[in-house]
């Protein structure tokens, strides 16, 4: 069973390896923190863009309160693949606990997306495993990053641009998927008045409050519509 | 605080966080799937977050008192959404906008450039 869940993983350990080792780079790089420091967050925390994040957040020694609020933002988005995965986690026992902790954006889509027999008790146990395999690629590629960040000696000024790159993307791929460019808007606003108002310290958590308020106020003119739009046809 | 003990604190603060955000599903919203307000903020807050992140850090990147302000951050910006737009691999993007910012922070050949 081991092999087969390998090829059904393999396409995320070529997407963990090198990520991960961005990761240990950066970490390496800007940091003066020992390396190993770098893979026991890939064990304890384990969230790409989350950790890449936490390397900028480390580096400005910002305050616990702040990253809380920063590092649970970000991974908002994972609150709603639980959402989806209720039923299915259902009955795991023991492993249901590690399902949700290796709960990353790749692994969600590859237990989401791939086809399942009758047999739950096995199917879960599948899920176990590319959980657990999807895990030690990234931990495999925050080690190699961190060593090589810390015993290859280049010039790595700049590199922390890696993060704004990784942002990018996942706006563009938030977008295609959504089809919708209304909340990239008011995110881009959002940070933009937070940008003007706020300082840096601040910024982050000021311009979540905002696109928050925004989505809400945007959630209740679109049930007004709709309740108006169900008395017009009664 | 002392060095390591503030690195204890962030890792064990950013794994709780993380973990939180796995777990809360599973412990409040067995019975609320179905709330339009939950639906909602699952279509548009991802999207809405990392544009957010994306622009704070943009902005955080960019050299403010060069000859054309920004203009590191947003050509290698730029280059990230080109490349992405044209192959839509992740990490072909991210290396090709880090390389490219790498290069113009590391041999300042926007400033000279735009000097000469």
């Amino acid at each position: 069973m081991n092999s087969s869940v390998f090829r059904l993983t393999l396409p995320i350990l070529f997407g963990y390896l090198p990520l991960g080792m961005a990761f240990g780079v950066l970490f390496a790089t800007q940091l003066d923190y020992a390396w190993w420091a770098a893979p026991l967050m890939g064990i304890l925390i384990y969230a790409g863009a989350g950790q890449i994040l936490a390397v900028s957040l480390l580096a400005a020694n910002a305050g616990l309160l702040e990253v809380f609020i920063a590092m649970f933002v970000l991974n908002a988005r994972h609150l709603f693949y639980g959402l989806s995965l209720l039923g299915q986690f259902r009955g795991a026992g023991w492993r249901k606990l590690y399902l949700i902790f290796g709960l990353t954006d790749e692994t969600y889509s590859l237990l989401t997306s791939r086809s399942r027999s009758q047999d739950t008790l096995h199917e879960l146990d599948v899920d176990f495993r590319i959980t657990a395999f999807n895990q030690v690629y990234w931990v495999v590629g925050c080690t190699l990053g961190a060593l090589l960040g810390r015993n290859v000696a280049f010039d790595s000024t700049g590199i922390e641009f890696a993060l704004v790159a990784l942002f990018i993307v996942l706006t563009i791929e938030q977008l295609k998927a959504l089809g919708d460019s209304f909340p990239v808007w008011a995110g881009a606003a959002a940070a933009g008045i937070a940008m003007i108002l706020l300082p840096p310290a601040h910024q982050l958590i000021g311009a979540i409050a905002i696109v928050t308020a925004v989505l809400l106020l945007q959630y209740r003119n679109l049930r007004a519509r709709s309740g108006a739009e169900g008395n017009n046809h009664v | 605080m002392s060095e390591t003990g503030y690195l204890v604190a962030f890792i064990s603060v950013a794994a709780i966080a993380t973990f939180a955000t796995r777990i809360i599903p599973f412990l409040f919203f067995e019975r609320h799937t179905e709330h339009p307000l939950i639906k909602h903020l699952g279509r548009y807050l991802p999207a809405a977050v990392m544009a957010l992140l994306a622009t704070v850090f943009l902005q955080r990147s960019g050299d403010w008192s060069a000859t054309v302000p920004g203009l590191d951050t947003i050509l290698a910006g730029a280059l990230v959404v080109v490349i992405h737009l044209w192959r839509r691999n992740a990490l072909l993007s991210i290396a090709a906008g880090t390389a490219a910012y790498m290069l113009i922070r590391q041999t300042g050949i926007l400033d000279s450039g735009l000097a000469g």
